[in-house]
């Protein structure tokens, strides 16, 4: 019998709890459109706020572009990551996804991939009108745009990994951010390292390069890793 | 036993627990739980708040890890959270696995699809309907009451229930909470036919449900605490 059941769970292909999960949370994050638009308004927010508090040294804010808008860009996503599993969580869906028929793994994928099209993507799309801001010339701005490309997923990545770790814990927010922000540095290094590069007139593609190992490297492990750490909470 | 097609009649399981033990911290939630529950079978959960229905549940559903002991199928030890136990076991927990900005209706297809069942829109109305939710389906969640959230997790069994041998295994706690005695009668027809189909419950209740299928009942009051 155990065969005949497992004949009926094969037949569920990863990549359709993947897109299952996928369109469930891309689904949710339209219905509540004010947590992405607040996310992005922040970050646009915070990234002004910068000449403000300066003034308007046009060499030195050229110089702490790169930076700024990295830092914003973190900070913005932080704010997003109970919205991968604590929500969820709260209303019981987790135990649903844990007990799918799909494979876990291939469901967190969909929730990461979907986390980084709200919340990152709109990120790096923005990026280079806030470089423009701080006087960043357009070779600049594509690498800026670029860098974002590759490392705003990687956030999610790490970031679904913390928000999983920190299901159910009391003040989990402020533990999530301690927890993820330092595995965020080497991230914020290449990328705002790359940008830097090419302010200087070094070709940026030795980091963007290194982004983009991360990133695949993490798209291999993390799905498994945020699976992992979903059942352990769930226990 | 794959499917032959030699036989019509629904396949015979067994589901049994063998001496599960569960602690937190120092306190022993529950200790030295054994029962056995075959096809067309339900088994009764009954205890006092705090009793540990809900964990003995979830220690089922396969979400909980035991301390001691093991849950069999088919006599053979269940790996929590294996392929074939996500296949078979269906959990309604005392949330509802609602989301609120998501209808009735949307909320119903999204369970299901997650349960990787699909469901015709005549179907989809149908269930809604027999769960008297037909009106409302179309209403956010956030805004049904307790005992209309409670009737969505109905239709979700009622789709399900013609999906087997997915999902046989219904894993429901406190299934009858807020609802009214309609909609308790609905889930005891529910139960009923699902038992009739050859399927297996457990459920945490309060309530005395007129089962004609034959029930075991387990307290959990009734087992010895150290």
């Amino acid at each position: 019998m155990i065969a005949r059941q497992t004949a009926v769970a094969t037949t569920f292909a990863p990549e359709h709890g993947f897109l299952v999960a996928f369109a469930r949370d891309v689904r949710l994050a339209v219905r509540s459109k004010g947590e992405v638009i607040q996310a992005l308004a922040f970050f646009v927010v915070v990234v002004s706020l910068f000449p403000l508090a300066i003034g308007p040294e046009s060499v030195l804010l050229k110089r702490i572009a790169p930076g700024v808008v990295w830092v914003a860009a973190l900070l913005s996503v932080l704010l997003t990551l109970p919205r991968i599993l604590a929500s969820d969580y709260a209303d019981g869906t987790l135990d649903q996804l844990a007990l799918s028929v799909y494979p876990l793994p291939a469901i967190m994928a969909g929730k990461i991939v979907a986390h980084w099209l709200m919340a990152g993507l709109p990120l790096a799309l923005m990026s280079p009108l806030r470089g423009f801001q701080f006087g960043l010339e357009s070779r600049e701005l594509v690498v800026l745009y670029a860098s974002l490309m590759l490392g705003t997923p990687v956030l999610s990545m790490i970031g679904a990994i913390g928000a999983a770790l920190t299901i159910g814990v009391r003040g989990g927010s402020i533990l999530l951010a301690l927890l993820v922000l330092p595995l965020y540095i080497p991230v914020l290094i290449f990328g705002a390292g790359a940008v830097e590069q090419a302010m200087v007139g070094i070709d940026a593609s030795a980091n963007l390069s290194l982004l983009g190992a991360i990133l695949l490297l993490g798209g291999l492990v993390v799905p498994f890793a945020v699976a992992v750490a979903v059942k352990i909470s769930l226990d | 036993m794959m499917a032959s097609g030699a036989s019509v009649s629904p396949a015979i399981h067994t589901l049994a627990a063998n001496g599960l033990r569960l602690e937190r911290g120092s306190r022993s939630i529950f200790d030295g739980v054994s029962f056995t529950v075959g096809s067309g079978q339900a088994l009764m959960l009954r205890g006092a708040n705090g009793s540990g229905k809900t964990s003995l549940l979830r220690t089922l559903a396969g979400l909980t890890l035991p301390d001691a002991g093991a849950v069999m199928w088919d006599g053979a030890v269940l790996k929590p959270l294996a392929a074939e136990w996500r296949g078979a076991a269906l959990y309604l927990g005392h949330t509802n696995a609602l989301k609120d900005d998501l209808s009735a209706q949307e909320n119903l297809v999204d369970a299901l699809s997650i349960d990787g069942m699909e469901a015709s829109q005549p179907a989809q109305l149908d269930a809604l309907e027999k769960v008297g939710l037909l009106e409302r389906r179309l209403v956010l969640a956030r805004r049904l009451s307790q005992g209309q959230k409670r009737r969505v997790g109905l239709a979700r069994l009622l789709l399900a229930r013609a999906q087997m041998p997915l999902k046989s295994l219904w894993l429901l706690d406190e299934p009858t909470n807020a609802l009214d005695e309609s909609g308790v009668s609905l889930f005891t027809r529910l139960i009923s036919d699902h038992l009739d189909n050859g399927g297996m419950a457990c459920i945490a209740t309060h309530l005395e449900l007129k089962l004609a299928a034959p029930t075991n009942e387990l307290n959990l009051d009734a087992l010895v605490r150290n």
